[in-house]
């Protein structure tokens, strides 16, 4: 009996806290169209989110090409067809790793910092303050993040795809021998609009998951997950797995829908 | 102006608030006194909304806190300022930025006058010279001061300070505590002062009241709190029996000074 009720209760908190993570993206969307927009905040951050995560994903990308270079190359020579290296870079890059891995290096570089930011300005008050002197604390911390992400996002997925999809001709056709005329001529007769519009749909989505997560972390820090500094760490770590699990899952949901 | 009504709090199972009834009308300015721990600043969070009451009402100028919402709730945080215990400064900015936001967001002043009005409210609590710091870079002290500057910018009709002088030395203390009642003089704001400053705030202050055991033991006049004879009284007021004495010949324990001298001091 005692079980049950223990089951009871904690399944209850755990609704509770779904249902404020779902009113939190509800009420940062709600800012997002209802004026004012504090512009040169969303200026700072997408100067965080997106343009010095470029290196990142410049690396990462470049060397998630190279890999797929020579991954696809070995698989595809085995059945005599090495000339479908092209497309098999390109679109397993703009289908899936560029929007997935480039989210991935997103939620580590300035996700975590976004929630150990808000989550340190919890638990010193400074969000209170923000809120006694009238201000709305979603104006001014979360939604200029949620805005640069959605700028940002699809962007760096494009670097992610273009650098990977070079990172990949330079070991297929500079390194292994593939034609560079077969290379490039049939990726562009088989990457459809529709498969690039599917990367920019799901580098969109998975944006607004990790501000989503991230922020929601860091705003409740200390109310949800325990005080002072160990509940900035707390929270840190849990937006940080967290988004990247949702992002994964969300990426089977939206391949199985898009397919 | 300010009507606590049975507020009762709970926290984890150990109610700290059991009962809080007090009232500050317009224009009064009251010392709340109390054990550390006995919930001097939870109570002050409940009278600007930022904690919601389990039972009890907050009244603050005819409206209830814990249904205010929207424009009405701004509307009448635009017209309250209230002094964090731990400042509340945001720290990725400096001093200066962190007085001067207010002002930038909430006003149409233009640059030249606001910078204006941040330097002299700086400099009335002595930190000319340190506008340009963030506050990792100031000591205890200062940051409490440059809060204290940026809760008063505004000109707040309703005005809530936890603990303004705790961790500063007794000259700028005593500074501080005159600074709060020239400022009352000039906007004659309605205010609370959580203080540990018995009986130094007693000069400024119309009303004291004592948090004791989760209600307000004593509400009085502070003459009438310095001859109390109840031992819970006294052990807060006690060695100060021939301070009432100064304080009953009218001679003001802080000292009245030019804002200049003070800045010297300083
Ligand atoms: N957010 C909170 N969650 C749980 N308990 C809390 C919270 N805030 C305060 N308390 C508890 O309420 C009690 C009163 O705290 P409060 O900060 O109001 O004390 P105080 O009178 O201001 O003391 P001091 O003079 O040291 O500042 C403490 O026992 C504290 O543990
Ligand atoms: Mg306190």
């Amino acid at each position: 009996m005692n079980y049950i009720r223990t089951l009871g209760a904690v399944s209850l908190v755990y609704l509770r806290r779904m249902g404020v993570m779902g009113l939190f993206l509800l009420k940062t969307f709600f800012y997002v169209f209802v004026p004012p927009l504090k512009f040169t905040r969303v200026l700072k951050q997408i100067r965080f989110i997106g343009l010095q995560s470029t290196s990142v994903i410049l690396l990462t990308g470049g060397f998630a090409g190279m890999v797929l270079g020579f991954q696809g190359f070995y698989s595809l020579s085995r059945f005599g067809s090495d000339a479908f290296l092209g497309p098999m870079v390109g679109l397993s890059l703009i289908k899936e790793l560029g929007p997935v891995l480039s989210a991935l290096m997103v939620t580590g570089r300035a996700g975590s910092a976004i929630t150990a930011e808000i989550g340190i300005m919890r638990i010193s008050e400074q969000v209170d303050a923000l809120e006694l002197m009238g201000l709305n604390p979603y104006r001014y911390l979360i939604v200029p993040n949620l805005i640069a992400v959605v700028i940002s996002m699809p962007l760096l997925t494009a670097m992610f795809d273009v650098i990977g999809i070079l990172g990949g001709y330079l070991i297929g056709v500079k390194l292994l021998g593939v034609s560079a005329g077969t290379y490039f001529g049939e990726m562009a007769s088989y990457v459809d609009m529709k498969d690039i519009m599917e990367g920019i749909y799901k580098s969109l989505s998975f944006g607004v998951i990790i501000i989503w997560v991230c922020c929601y972390k860091g705003f409740y820090t200390g109310i949800f997950t325990g005080f002072g500094a160990e509940g900035v760490s707390k929270a840190t770590t849990q937006a940080v797995v967290m988004s990247s699990v949702l992002i994964l899952l969300w990426d089977y949901v939206m391949t199985s829908l898009l397919f | 102006m300010i009507t606590i009504d049975g507020l009762y709090k709970l926290f984890d199972g150990k109610d700290v608030l059991r009962g809080v009834s007090l009232g500050v009308k317009k224009g009064e300015v009251i010392a709340l006194i109390g054990g550390s721990g006995s919930g001097k600043s939870v109570l002050l969070k409940h009278v600007v909304g930022l904690m919601k009451p389990d039972r009890g009402r907050v009244i603050v100028d005819g409206m209830d806190m814990s249904t205010l919402r929207g424009r009405d709730l701004t509307s009448l945080r635009d017209r309250l300022g209230f002094l964090f215990q731990g400042g509340a400064l945001f720290d990725s900015m400096t001093v200066f930025e962190n007085v001067a936001f207010p002002l930038k967001e909430k006003t149409k002043l233009n640059d030249e006058l606001i910078r204006e009005r941040v330097f002299n409210e700086l400099e009335n609590v002595g930190l000319s010279g340190s506008e340009y710091k963030y506050p990792s870079q100031i000591s205890g002290g200062m940051v409490k001061r440059a809060a204290l500057a940026r809760a008063l910018v505004m000109d707040p009709e309703i005005m809530l300070f936890d603990e303004p002088t705790t961790g500063l030395d007794p000259v700028i203390g005593a500074a501080i505590l005159n600074l709060i009642d020239s400022c009352h003089k000039r906007l004659s704001f309605t205010g609370i002062i959580v203080t540990h400053e018995v009986p130094k705030v007693f000069d400024i202050v119309d009303r004291v009241a004592m948090l004791h055991e989760g209600i307000i033991w004593v509400d009085d006049t502070p003459e009438k709190l310095m001859s109390s004879s109840e031992p819970i009284v006294r052990a807060f007021v006690g060695e100060s029996a021939n301070s009432s004495i100064r304080h009953q010949s009218g001679n003001t324990v802080v000292p009245q000074r030019s804002q200049g001298e003070i800045n010297e001091k300083i």
